[in-house]
């Protein structure tokens, strides 16, 4: 072998063992999933038979048809208004140019570093003051705004990087503002929403401590927050978890591996660009 | 449509356009800002207030002046739990931006064949939710998990631990769970941002005699600057501000050695019912972000 053949190998060779050494966990919790309820399971081992009884006892146990209808409202109205609201707000930061409008995109960008923490105190009492607690309404609205910073930010520099003169092109035909962002902005930029809005879906799906907050009742919480207390009532049985764990993990695999250029691009990109 | 043009002037600069429609404009921002200034800011904006405030969530609320802050940074709980964030950075940042940069340095950009499929599974552990990969990991680190076998199976069957339980080591045991969700965020950044970095420069250096390690220091390594600061602003705001994960592997023990900031707010506020201190904690804790996120930034600034 000559030497640019071993060094093509030695590093295919260093990235196959990270690549297992991010898979391993989850190949443990597959086959853990498949033993028998309640036993002890050791690291890797197969069943000596398998048992899929445990996908559908968890899913029983911890109510997650419940916990995964929540999850699914919340995100079927979380992602379309995001984009939304987002996408009409980049283009009036980026294209029409508001008064105020470089203020205004600071206060958005201050947005990305503010953690939960510091917005879910006050928004509990505030909510709780208006019913808005217990409710799809007040977590779908806090989700949003949660976004918003990056979604808004993600928007305006998609938009400011459409060539100008097509805007004006636009313009000069007589194109009002809402048909120029309708059929000459918005079907150039299909790619750039479709990031966006798996972004969101990500991460109103995996939301955790706003959940756990403002949902007290169980029936309204999303999975990964039913997912959180259910380890608290069943922390030692180690097939149950592993397969409430998958139940749980499945929906976003499934979006990442469909979207996965969009994921990197748009995890990668969006910060780039900042 | 010529009639247009004429009609709207030199308006179609963009830059002078008539006050009415710079008005209209804001009607495309509304329902952003509202949602965002009624939900994000004035939520944020109440958290400070509270943080002044002595206040359990039902009785009428006491002013308590700067009392909260001076709780939080003497009190060995809540203090502990800021520098167990810290630590965490070293975890959650640090490591997985030297292993990305070691990883770049010995690819060197030049893998094509099959990257996607590597990156596809180097950023699956950003996509799922914590709580599940905390679930994972639990049992990894259990007494009879996986990290423990393994051990045994290269002879160090000595040092196997409950690690999540053991008072030394739960916290960095619960940081490599971290360092095992970012490294591979940092290793695909670095390595799409060492592409972009001209070839020619590796050339002349390797031209001018300098060998793998120098090109590395000089022509890679000043390549990735920014990428490297966008690294660290990402993994250090999720360092101090974990909560996912440690809630489901340890909540905050054993005898409170990973407790952390938002472990520690979430309980105060909405278990003990003391809200100016939790309140407190928040705002120190999204200071002490703010403060990090500028330095990171203004030090890996591209010089211009």
């Amino acid at each position: 072998m000559n030497r640019s053949a071993m060094t093509t190998a030695l590093r295919y060779g260093l990235l196959s063992t990270l690549a297992v050494l991010v898979l391993a966990p989850f190949v443990g919790i597959a086959l853990a999933s498949v033993h028998p309820a309640g036993g002890q399971v050791g690291a890797f081992s197969l069943p000596e038979q398998w048992s899929w009884s445990n996908f559908a006892l968890a899913w029983e146990s911890g109510n997650f048809g419940r916990l995964m209808w929540s999850s699914a409202v919340i995100a079927v109205f979380v992602v379309p208004l995001t984009v939304c609201f987002a996408a009409l707000a980049g283009y009036a930061l980026s294209i029409l140019g508001v008064w105020g409008g470089k203020g205004i995109s600071l206060a958005f960008v201050l947005g990305l570093t503010l953690p939960v923490e510091l917005l879910v105190i006050a928004l509990y009492f505030n909510l709780r003051e208006v019913g808005l607690t217990n409710s799809y309404t007040g977590v779908i609205l806090a989700e949003i705004a949660l976004f918003l910073p990056f979604g808004v930010y993600w928007m305006q520099s998609h938009f400011a990087s459409v060539p100008r003169e097509l805007v004006e092109a636009a313009r000069v035909d007589g194109a009002r503002d809402h048909t120029v962002l309708t059929r000459v902005l918005l079907p150039i930029s299909w790619p750039a929403i479709t990031t966006l809005a798996v972004l969101v879906f990500m991460w109103s799906w995996n939301q955790f401590l706003l959940v756990l907050v403002m949902m007290q009742d169980p029936d309204l919480r999303t999975a990964p927050t039913g997912l959180g207390l259910f380890v608290g009532q069943y922390g030692t049985d180690i097939p149950l978890l592993s397969a409430a764990s998958l139940i749980v993990i499945a929906p976003i695999v499934v979006v990442y591996l469909l979207f996965q250029r969009s994921f990197v691009n748009g995890l990668t990109q969006g910060a780039v660009k900042a | 449509m010529a009639s247009g043009a004429l009609l709207r002037g030199n308006a179609t600069a963009g830059t002078r356009r008539p006050r009415r429609s710079r008005l209209r404009a804001w009607l495309y921002l509304l329902p952003a800002l509202v949602v965002y200034a009624g939900f994000a800011i004035y939520s944020a904006a109440g958290t400070v207030w509270f943080s002044f405030l002595d206040w359990d969530g039902v009785a009428p609320p006491t002013w308590a002046g700067l009392a909260n802050y001076t709780r939080v940074l003497t009190e060995p709980l809540l203090a502990g739990a800021i520098l167990n964030g810290l630590v965490l950075i070293v975890f959650f940042s640090l490591i997985p931006i030297a292993v990305g940069l070691l990883l770049t340095g010995l690819l060197l950009g030049r893998v094509r064949t099959g990257m996607t499929f590597f990156r596809t599974v180097f950023f699956l552990p950003q996509v799922l939710p914590l709580v599940a990969v905390g679930i994972t990991w639990r049992w990894l680190y259990s007494d009879d998990g996986m990290i423990n076998r393994a051990l045994e199976t290269v002879g160090l069957g000595a040092i196997t631990h409950a690690w999540l339980g053991d008072y030394h080591f739960a916290l960095i045991a619960l940081g490599l769970i971290g360092t095992w969700c970012m490294s591979g965020l940092c290793m695909v950044l670095f390595m799409s941002g060492a592409q972009r970095i001209d070839p020619s420069l590796h050339e002349a250096a390797a031209i001018d005699g300098a060998g793998p390690l120098r090109r590395f220091r000089y022509v890679t390594l000043p390549g990735l600057r920014r990428e490297v600061g966008i690294a660290a602003v990402i993994t250090t705001i999720a360092a101090l501000a974990s909560f996912d994960l440690v809630f489901v592997t340890t909540n905050g023990g054993p005898a409170g050695q990973t407790n952390v900031p938002a472990l520690l707010v979430y309980r105060l506020a909405f278990n003990e019912g003391t809200i100016g201190g939790a309140s407190a904690l928040a705002v120190v804790l999204t200071l002490i972000v703010i403060v990090l996120v500028s330095a990171i930034r203004l030090l890996t600034r591209e010089a211009k």
